[in-house]
């Protein structure tokens, strides 16, 4: 994880490689970035960047940074759920 | 997430990273840790908690629910190429299973070491048979393994 200096703007994940939307595509109604990046078995997992909260710590982690290594990533809906 | 936290030394002797994701900010997830989950697995979690603010990972895998603004929980195994080889994806209500990742985990890993040349069959567990595929094996699956074999 790299370390990162915290400020009060909440901080936002993004996928990497990805070419950033021209101003005219994000009024569009399609998300171009999304097109081609079907998520499948069998398939490269989307690269990203995110920001993290780890041991104590506040940073960022890239999924291309374990390559090499198994991941399991797991999303989940939410802080303080039950299940 | 503790149930995973609490299998960290599991995915660690595996050679796993585990990342977990919702759209929580980086401060609740310390708060979360701090303040409930560290009483549920001793230290806390131990791996990286990403924010996923705006959902923009969970609409490239799939996960995000527009509707409630939130990741469902969804389940990636990724391999050491960075390709998926397993997804689950459940509603909020009912919880995983984390055994049954670190079994596929296990059998992805054996695939992977054997390149293919051995595969496991439904329900495999370390130990049991395995099977090889080839042009012997066509039609006679049952001389070698049967569903009971797992019991």
């Amino acid at each position: 994880m790299e370390e990162k200096e915290i400020g009060c703007a909440r901080p936002t994940g993004a996928l990497v490689g990805e070419p950033e939307p021209a101003p005219e595509e994000k009024a569009g109604p399609a998300k171009k970035e999304v097109q081609g990046m079907t998520v499948m078995v069998g398939r490269k997992a989307p690269d990203f960047e995110a920001p993290v909260y780890h041991k104590g710590k506040f940073g960022s982690v890239k999924l291309s940074d374990s390559l090499g290594k198994w991941v399991v990533l797991c999303f989940y809906p939410g802080d303080f759920t039950f299940v | 997430m503790s149930a995973v936290a609490d299998k960290y030394p599991v995915f660690q002797e595996l050679g796993v990273d585990v990342y977990s994701v919702s759209v929580d900010s980086q401060f609740v997830h310390k708060i979360w840790n701090d303040n409930e989950l560290s009483k549920m697995v001793e230290g806390g979690v131990p791996f990286p908690m990403i924010s996923d603010a705006g959902g923009n990972l969970g609409k490239v895998y799939g996960v995000y629910d527009e509707k409630a603004g939130v990741d469902l929980r969804g389940r990636f195994i990724i391999d050491p190429d960075g390709v998926i080889q397993g997804m689950e994806v459940l509603t909020p209500p009912v919880g995983r299973n984390v055994e049954e990742t670190i079994r596929q985990i296990k059998a992805f890993q054996l695939v992977r070491e054997t390149k293919g040349k051995e595969v496991t069959p439904s329900g495999w567990q370390p130990g049991k048979t395995t099977l090889k595929p080839g042009p012997d094996l066509v039609g006679n699956v049952w001389k070698f393994w049967k569903p009971r074999d797992n019991k």
